[in-house]
């Protein structure tokens, strides 16, 4: 945390007009709140990590490798060769700025390096230099900058503020996408051993035991048993939680903070009883026991090693379609990665819900489901019975997670279900959701504890939209649909708009969710005290 | 700072009028500026042009990416956004084509303010968006326009499309629209670029050398039709002789038809070397030219190169005693079965 | 290289665009047209030279015009000194009268299409 508490006022006070200086001279502090901590060596190893190292940035020598250069210069023309993406992004844009204040890490911070067109600078600036006749030839003048080491700090620091949450690409007129150059900048930083711990280490835990959390499957049945006792407390009904059970009909994959962490673990809660409810044929995995995919933030080989074990396990257990929970960066690999990554996926059948028959003809091929498409179209075929009232206490609003919205287009349907399981619902301003929704700030592996200042002024943006329908409609709760969202929001709200609380979707559709045979229910989810104000009649909201 | 970056570009194109002066002194070098510099800066940019494409072409597109910005194709009764959110060709065409037409997405620019009580709003902000569509636009039309040069008879939309642009009937010879919008557009285009900060800062010195060639460019053009007016008969003989392949020098062309003629040569050669490839780039853009329909068809990735895994035999070696302790099923009892 | 096929037809497409005048006047095979306005009588020499007369005729139309309509003046001084009557048909037409195959010739080669038609006669002859 910063020294001095960080106020609005210190946010209002950015003015966005940077001083004149020329950026080419790198210039890097690695001030306390502001970056993030290196890799434990024992998880770069476990990876196996080229140039794995114990080393620090706050440390004037990083003991990076000697030929640290020929090994950038090489890994840039790899990369240049293997992704159009980057080689494309570097040659085209035009510095138009349109794209400069749609990033939430610059509107929070006001630092110019944080303009995405900036951060992709720091990489052409090099790329000029050592690739092309003009940055050759012209030097400084033709946009060239020589690489050296604190070019490399510059980068680190800078890389690691992107959250790679893709909004400046919505308004890139050529669609130039920072998520890309911040991917390539590290798989730069990580050919020289210089990556994060709040990424390396999830990776290399899911590595070795299925999970981010490293939760071992004993630890983890204990913890879905757990959440089924709390199920039964609040129901008094006992949910049945299947874990490696093979010839089931689906497998069912979330985030492994669902398993261990509130307010996710309420999330947690509601799939277990509207799987229980529906009597859906499922198993959880202790193998593929995550969601998410931290490798994504490191490399695409990590993340494709990662994600491999999501078909490797839906082969071994025999299942015939995939269900995947409530996480923001999961869901851009399983929908824009995965098949490409493992696939093909032929061992599996075309996913058909076994309630409805409604076949996911858009996940034909991948044959894994989003959860929200999946319950709402349980609930648009009237297979649920729901009780809005029961979410009487929360006015919602809905945060539209980055991945989901930005790579997936998954807007609709978590709006349904909301509009379905709550009787208060209120959009924030419309030029912050939907597909220009604001990052909590804490994505692509920068949600770490030590980079709290930098999260609390790139999740300014979001929390400002939250705060204003907070004032104007009394919003109580931000709904989403992203296990990071569910990580990140609750500091950051409590800093920035006390008062409001964050919620799975999955959380609200457990609330309304009326089961057969329950009880009646006297807590919510959470179990603080049902505020009925009686029975619900049909009063709700239509999408 | 930023002077220097200013000033060094528009050093470098007053330096090409002064060449242009220079050449038009000396007889012997007239055939070089009217002949062989259109043919050599010709086929710079031809070749670089498609040279820049293939090298493109050259690297595949790994993954799937595009940036949706609206609802995806999901449960039939949820309405597709199909523009935002294409899923088949016909609608993937309609996304490019309005991006390359009408900018769609610069449509959507907004500016970030305070407002009071520490509120953050987003103003639309669509100076951008109007500024670069005008100036494109009336390029377009310009470079259309100058087909008048290179047709035998005058290929008739030509002449429409100049009747439409000379419809004000301001000054004789008419002043074309375009060419008023055209200037008007490239000094807001450079102003914004020396005035707005965040603009600024980013600024490179090739930035503002686009811009003075275009403005060269345009300048002389316009000041060659209704100032300092040349033989246009000699210019379209020698713009059809150089089209023919059979160039000759049929009469004397004044000063201002090299300065332009010089300009525009250097803008074209550098145009494949340069930011301007984004005309081109953008048809490559993964982000906009891929339908949104990844879990539909599966996207090949033509170096998928196998990469280490946790296999779940090895993490079963591990966790076996512990998952048995627990109950979970095991595939085999034993360790060391790898 | 990847998608070939797109890039090809694309660059294809592209060059078809860009190479239309070199076809177009391959297909109206009027490539090595010279305009040769014919003047039916002639002095010898215009009231400028051929070459500022090439150039700059429409200003000295739109000068004459001035003179004549608004500031009353009749009386134009040449260059070399010599004087004219400023007056369209008395003093131009004398030797330019055929507007088909003086004027025409250039304005439709070079694409212009000056308005000076819209309110004068055209001379019988050149009709």
């Amino acid at each position: 945390m910063a020294d001095k508490k960080l106020t609005p006022e210190d946010i209002a006070g950015i003015k966005y007009s940077p001083a004149e200086r020329d950026w080419m001279d790198p210039t890097v502090e690695f001030k306390k709140g502001t970056y993030v901590y290196s890799a434990p060596l024992k998880d770069q190893q476990m990876l196996q990590l080229p140039n794995p190292r114990q080393w620090n940035p706050l440390d004037e020598d990083w003991k990076l490798p000697e030929n640290w250069k020929q090994i950038i210069l090489e890994a840039m023309k790899d990369r240049m060769d293997k992704f159009r993406s980057w080689k494309l992004f570097l040659d085209i844009c035009v510095r138009c700025g349109a794209c400069a204040d749609k990033c939430h890490f610059f509107i929070g911070s006001g630092d110019p390096k944080n303009m995405p067109v900036m951060r992709a600078e720091l990489l052409r600036s090099v790329y000029r230099k050592y690739f092309t006749a003009g940055g050759k030839v012209f030097g400084r003048l033709g946009g060239a900058r020589e690489l050296d080491e604190k070019v490399i700090k510059e980068w680190y620091y800078y890389f690691y503020q992107c959250t790679e949450c893709r909004r400046c690409s919505v308004y890139c007129p050529y669609g130039i996408d920072t998520c890309e150059i911040t991917m390539m900048g590290r798989e730069l930083l990580n050919a020289v051993g210089c990556s994060n711990e709040w990424v390396v280490s999830p990776a290399s835990n899911c590595f070795r035991t299925g999970n981010h959390l490293g939760v071992p499957p004993h630890a983890m049945k204990q913890s879905l048993e757990s959440a089924a006792d709390d199920v039964f407390a609040v129901t008094g009904i006992r949910v049945d939680v299947p874990i490696n059970r093979k010839g089931a009909e689906i497998l069912f994959v979330t985030p492994s903070a669902d398993y261990f962490a509130t307010p996710a673990w309420y999330t947690l809660m509601g799939y277990l009883m509207l799987f229980h409810e529906i009597g859906l044929d499922y198993t959880f995995s202790t193998y593929a026991s995550e969601g998410g995919n931290f490798g994504l933030f490191h490399s695409a080989d990590i993340a494709k090693s990662l994600n491999s074990k999501i078909y490797a396990e839906a082969k071994r257990l025999g299942v015939k379609w995939i269900l995947g929970g409530e996480c923001g960066h999961m869901w851009r690999v399983m929908h824009q990665y995965m098949d490409t990554f493992n696939g093909t996926a032929d061992f599996l059948e075309q996913p058909v819900s076994p309630l409805t028959g409604a076949r996911f003809e858009n996940a034909a091929s991948t044959r894994m489901v989003h959860i929200c498409e999946f319950t709402a179209d349980l609930i648009h075929n009237h297979k649920l019975k729901l009780d809005p009232s029961r979410n009487n206490k929360w006015k919602v609003t809905f945060h539209d997670s980055c991945n989901p919205a930005r790579s997936m287009g998954l807007l609709d349907e978590p709006r349904y279900i909301i509009n379905n399981t709550c009787n208060y619902f209120y959009e924030m301003p419309e030029n912050t959701i939907r597909e220009r929704t604001f990052c909590c700030g804490g994505g692509a592996g920068l949600g770490s504890d030590e980079n709290m200042e930098m999260r609390l002024r790139g999740g300014y943006p979001r929390a400002n939209a939250v705060k204003y329908v907070q004032e104007k409609h009394g919003v109580n709760v931000l709904a989403c649909i992203c296990a990071i969202d569910k990580a990140v929001f609750p500091p950051l709200l409590e800093y920035w708009v006390p008062g409001v609380e964050t919620a799975g979707v999955h959380e609200l559709v457990g609330n309304a969710l009326i089961m057969q045979g329950e009880k009646t229910r006297e807590t919510d989810l959470r179990g603080d005290p049902l505020n009925n104000v009686g029975k619900n009649e049909g009063g709700t909201n239509v999408v | 700072m930023t002077g220097k970056k200013v000033l060094i570009p528009l050093g470098a194109v007053i330096g090409l009028v002064l060449l242009a002066v220079l050449f038009f002194q000396v007889a012997g070098l007239h055939y070089f500026v009217l002949i062989i510099l259109p043919y050599i800066c010709g086929a710079i940019f031809f070749a670089g042009l498609i040279y820049r494409v293939i090298r493109w072409a050259q690297s595949p597109v790994p993954f799937h990416i595009p940036t949706v910005c609206g609802q995806e194709k999901s449960l039939p009764w949820i309405k597709q956004d199909k523009l935002g959110s294409p899923s088949n060709w016909l609608q993937v065409t309609g996304r490019m084509l309005m991006e390359i037409f009408l900018f769609r997405s610069l449509f959507r620019n907004s500016k970030v303010e305070h407002a009071p009580e520490a509120r953050l709003v987003y103003g639309g902000n669509r100076w951008l968006w109007l500024g670069g569509l005008a100036f494109h636009v009336s390029l377009f039309i310009i470079l259309f326009r100058h087909l008048r040069f290179f047709t035998e008879p005058v290929f008739a939309p030509v002449l429409w499309m100049s009747d439409l642009d000379g419809l004000l009937q301001l000054a004789i010879p008419t002043l074309f629209i375009t060419d008023i919008i055209i200037l008007i557009a490239l000094i807001y285009l450079f102003t914004r670029r020396v005035v707005f900060a965040q603009v600024r800062f980013i600024s490179l010195p090739s930035d503002y050398l686009a811009l003075f060639l275009i403005m060269g460019v345009a300048i002389s053009g316009v000041l060659m039709r209704s100032v300092f007016k040349v033989d246009l008969t000699y210019v379209k003989e020698l713009a059809m002789s150089i089209i023919r392949f059979d160039p000759v020098v049929s009469g004397a062309i004044g000063l201002p038809f090299f300065i332009h003629i010089i300009l525009a040569c250097t803008l074209i050669a550098y145009f494949p070397f340069s930011k301007m490839m984004h005309a081109a780039g953008i048809l490559f853009s993964p982000t906009r030219n891929l339908l949104n329909n990844s879990r539909m068809k599966r996207h090949i990735n033509p170096w998928n190169h196998p990469v280490r895994v946790h296999t779940y035999a090895e993490y079963e070696d591990e966790f076996r005693n512990q998952m048995k302790k627990v109950g979970l099923p095991v595939e085999t009892d034993e360790t060391g079965s790898k | 290289m990847y998608d070939s096929g797109k890039v090809i037809l694309g660059v294809a497409v592209f060059l078809c665009l860009a190479s239309f005048p070199a076809w177009y006047n391959v297909i109206t095979s009027k490539a090595d047209y010279r305009p040769d306005p014919v003047i039916v009588v002639s002095d010898n020499q215009c009231i400028e030279s051929t070459q500022y007369m090439r150039e700059y005729h429409m200003q000295l139309l739109k000068e004459w015009r001035d003179d004549a309509v608004r500031n009353g003046k009749t009386i134009y001084t040449a260059s070399d000194n010599k004087t004219y009557e400023i007056n369209l048909t008395g003093t131009c037409l004398k030797c330019h009268s055929n507007k088909t195959e003086f004027c025409d010739t250039c304005h439709d080669f070079s694409g212009v299409s000056p308005n000076c038609w819209d309110c004068h006669n055209i001379p019988k002859s050149g009709k």
